[in-house]
């Protein structure tokens, strides 16, 4: 188990390098210069060449390259051009934001969409199984910036039951910060439920028509037993690696969401970062989110083998 | 039972929510501040922070006359090269240190010299700045310049306290310390900046709220669905579309003002690089272009005829607006003659224009209305920080941009203008306008610089190397309960007398 964990570390270096790189490319290949954006309106070159040659912004690209990850590897990210602020700061502000958010939306996901997901397998054929796929369907296919308005103008401005906007950090205000987050988990949460749904949904028909489920059922065992233990145990092997990259998704950020709904996540952070040509943040940003995938998928191979004793054996 | 407890829990929250800190004004805008440092500050929506954070020495009436804030009187010597201030007594900086004239000193020095300054070219004419007393401080210039009075009323004349300063250097940002009626509390990047009210302010009655928090919001719907639930109390820059539907909302209203800056087209004239193009080098076709523009039309399509239309660097609403130039309307036979005139009967042209939705609507009805002259226009739209790289560079034959505008005439109109000057993207260059502005920054008397500048206007109208299209007007939308909050033409929240419930 030890070197399997040990492997999977090695194999996650050079993913991180190449990605990046990757990044590092194609921002120098966007138009427009961070050092024009940052001297303001008056755009006094003086101030443009000053700000040039503190960025190391003349510097050829490789060597920019190498000189942000000779830094990053010890730890330091470098310094927002817009804000001054260190971007490892910035990540550790915005990253329990979008953890948070990215738990609550799980949460409301799989509240709906295992459920629904189980439910419409086994009526499957049934009015339950279509109502079900319709409203998964429609989960899917409304967009979420149009639901989160909506949600305000209805939740927000007409019954005044949550607020708008107005986030506060778990540990400042757990109760106000919970409320400020339903919404826009709700919003994340209903898409999600919609794929988990649809997921779920086919793979418990696969497992439902095996010669074991009809065993059990053959033995006598209850229904509930049948469906929650023998199907469900055995068709939640795809679902892990699906919730864990959807939740790697979710810590990308949430873009139009966190923009609806104000919350300063990393969804924010990365899109301002790139229209103002915040180099060293998309950078950091990216980098974090690429750890976050790995992790995740990490976690997911892990969770396998607790779930499915075979698997230990091929470790 | 997991639901029950869940809406349970919500019901909970909803009900501890309620009763809302009761002076706490809540501000959305629609953008995040930059730097906290007047020095190095670029933004809009971080001049709207200074403006409770950091008092200036001179501030500006809504009809744009300069008025004292912490200087209280001043005066011109007669060689109009020194300038003298008195300076208010009894003002502290939030950190407890002094307001004085060597405190001027050291912020102009430090607006002067410090590395990252971007108000460099604001102050160029200063020479040296003189401590002639405790509370009297003297600007010495090289030359000239009926500018200054109104830079000090932004964020040149911004005083920031110099213990602070000479203690953070550059990172003063990080907790900036003034003397205006707001001190900083705390700044969560891209989610809000909270202030509190300075006990030790000057004008302290006047200010009736306990603290202000600004939120930056960048969509405009968001920001007044925020408003109308009671999450903010006040919101910048609400959208022209959304006027109607504000007006008829029984707990929100609007203020208003026109802006003191312009939206326009700039035209690449420089006939050695891009600029070598039939609309570069003919200044009949330029003529043709604008004749052809019906601007009021535009207002009508775009903003529902909330902004201005305007044909000058200067709104139709300032005092240095030339009424007999005013608009002469579309003609699109008088735009076809001077098209004939020029040799021409189709040009093709093309435009860079920001991608955002409304400014690329303006670019669309534009492509419209000049059609008919013979312009076959090409929009190229982009994304604003190439846009600014492509003018800069001269990289473009038609660019669609505008200027958040300036209290004195001079700073919408020479630097982008004079000969060589650092905003002159369309590279134009014509001595005798040059000779103007020069002429209309050495004197004082504002009847003389108005002839000036409508002289330098009216050559500027024949050649043509920006025509002008609109004027922004901003729109605030205020909570009924909140009430002596008052919109100006610079765009900023001024919280005297604002009082909310």
């Amino acid at each position: 188990m030890l070197r399997y964990i040990a492997k999977r570390f090695a194999v996650a270096i050079p993913t991180l390098v190449i990605v990046s790189i990757f990044v590092f490319s194609l921002q120098k290949m966007m138009p427009g210069d961070p050092a024009v954006i940052m001297a303001g309106e008056q755009r006094d070159p003086q101030v443009i060449a000053y700000l040039r040659e503190k960025y190391h912004l003349n510097d050829p690209v490789p060597e920019q390259y190498a000189f942000w990850a000779g830094r990053a590897v010890r730890g330091d990210l470098g310094q927002s051009l817009r804000s001054d602020v260190p971007v490892l700061d910035l990540i550790g502000d915005k990253l329990p934001v979008t953890i948070q958010l990215a738990v609550m939306a799980m949460i409301i996901a799989f509240a709906i969409g295992i459920p629904a997901g189980i439910v419409s397998a086994v009526k499957k054929g049934t009015i339950t199984d279509y109502v079900a796929n319709f409203v998964a369907l429609s989960g899917l296919s409304i967009p979420n910036f149009w639901l989160g308005i909506m949600l305000i103008l209805l939740v927000s401005v007409h019954l005044g039951w949550l607020p708008a906007s107005g986030y506060v950090p778990l540990t400042e205000a757990p109760l106000r910060s919970i409320e400020t987050m339903l919404m826009p988990a709700f919003v994340l949460g209903t898409a999600l439920a919609a794929t988990l749904m649809r997921h779920t949904r086919s793979a418990m028909l696969g497992v439902l028509q095996a010669d074991y489920v009809r065993t059990a059922r053959a033995k006598g065992l209850g229904e509930r037993v049948v469906i929650l233990k023998h199907t469900f145990r055995n068709a939640v092997l795809p679902i892990v690696t699906l919730s864990a990259l959807l939740f790697g998704e979710l810590l990308a950020g949430a873009v139009l969401t966190e923009q609806i709904f104000t919350i300063p996540g990393f969804g924010k952070l990365i899109v301002d970062a790139v229209f103002n040509r915040d180099y060293p943040v998309v950078q950091g940003v990216v980098l974090c989110t690429a750890i976050g995938f790995i992790l995740m998928n990490f976690f997911a191979d892990i969770l396998y083998v607790v779930l499915n004793p075979r698997m230990r054996e091929s470790l | 039972m997991k639901l029950a407890r869940l809406s349970l829990l919500l019901l909970a929250t909803v009900a501890t929510a309620l009763p809302a800190a009761a002076a706490t004004l809540k501000i959305g805008l629609a953008d995040d501040a930059d730097v906290l440092d007047p020095d190095q500050a670029r933004t809009f929506v971080g001049r709207i922070v200074f403006t409770a954070l950091c008092d200036k020495l001179v501030d500006v009436t809504p009809e744009l006359k300069i008025v004292p804030q912490l200087a209280t009187k001043w005066s011109w010597s007669d060689d109009q090269k020194t300038l003298t201030m008195q300076l208010r007594k009894g003002v502290k900086f939030q950190d407890g240190t002094t307001f004085d004239a060597a405190a001027v000193k050291a912020n102009i020095e430090r607006s002067k010299t410090l590395k990252e300054s971007r108000r460099k070219s604001e102050l160029t004419s200063i020479d040296s700045v003189e401590v002639a007393g405790d509370h009297t401080v003297k600007f010495h210039l090289k030359q000239p310049d009926a500018t200054l009075l109104a830079q000090f009323a932004d964020r040149s004349g911004m005083m920031m306290s110099p213990t602070a300063f000479k203690k953070e250097g550059e990172k003063f940002s990080s907790d900036p310390v003034c003397s205006g009626p707001f001190q900083f509390v705390n700044r969560v990047q891209q989610d809000r900046i909270e202030l509190k009210k300075f006990d030790g302010y000057w004008n302290a009655d006047k200010i009736k709220v306990d603290a202000v928090t600004y939120l930056p919001i960048p969509d405009a719907t968001v920001r007044l669905s925020n408003l109308r639930s009671g999450d903010l109390d006040i919101v910048d820059r609400v959208a022209p579309t959304d006027v109607k539907q504000v007006e008829q909302a029984p707990d929100i209203h609007i203020e208003k003002a026109v802006s003191l800056g312009y939206q326009g087209i700039t035209i690449n004239i420089d006939n050695t690089k891009r600029g070598d193009t039939p609309i570069g080098n003919e200044k009949l076709l330029r003529q043709a272009l604008s004749l052809s523009i019906d601007r009021n039309a535009l207002n009508q399509v775009v903003f529902n005829g909330v902004y201005k239309a305007g044909n000058q660097p200067f709104p139709p609403t300032s005092p240095w607006y030339d009424k007999s130039a005013s608009m002469s309307g579309r003609d699109i036979d008088k735009a076809k003659a001077l098209m004939k005139k020029a040799g021409q009967e189709k040009v093709s042209l093309t435009m860079n224009a920001p991608n955002s939705p409304q400014e690329l609507q303006v670019a669309q009805v534009l492509q419209s209305m000049i059609k008919p002259a013979g312009f076959d226009l090409k929009i190229q739209p982009m994304e604003f920080a190439s846009l600014l790289s492509a003018d800069t560079a001269g990289n473009f034959e038609l660019s669609q941009i505008g200027w958040s505008g300036r209290i004195d005439p001079d700073g919408n109109i020479d630097q982008f203008v004079r000969c060589g000057a650092g905003l002159n993207d369309s590279h134009y260059c014509n001595k005798k306008v040059d000779t103007l502005l020069q002429d209309a920054r050495e004197t004082q008397d504002n009847a003389e610089r108005k002839q000036k500048y409508d002289a330098a206007n009216e050559i500027l109208m024949k050649d043509l190397p920006i025509i002008y299209l609109y004027h922004q007007t901003w729109l605030f939308g205020v909570r009924k309960d909140i009430n002596g909050f008052k919109a100006y033409p610079d765009g900023m929240i001024r919280l005297e007398g604002v009082t909310k419930g």
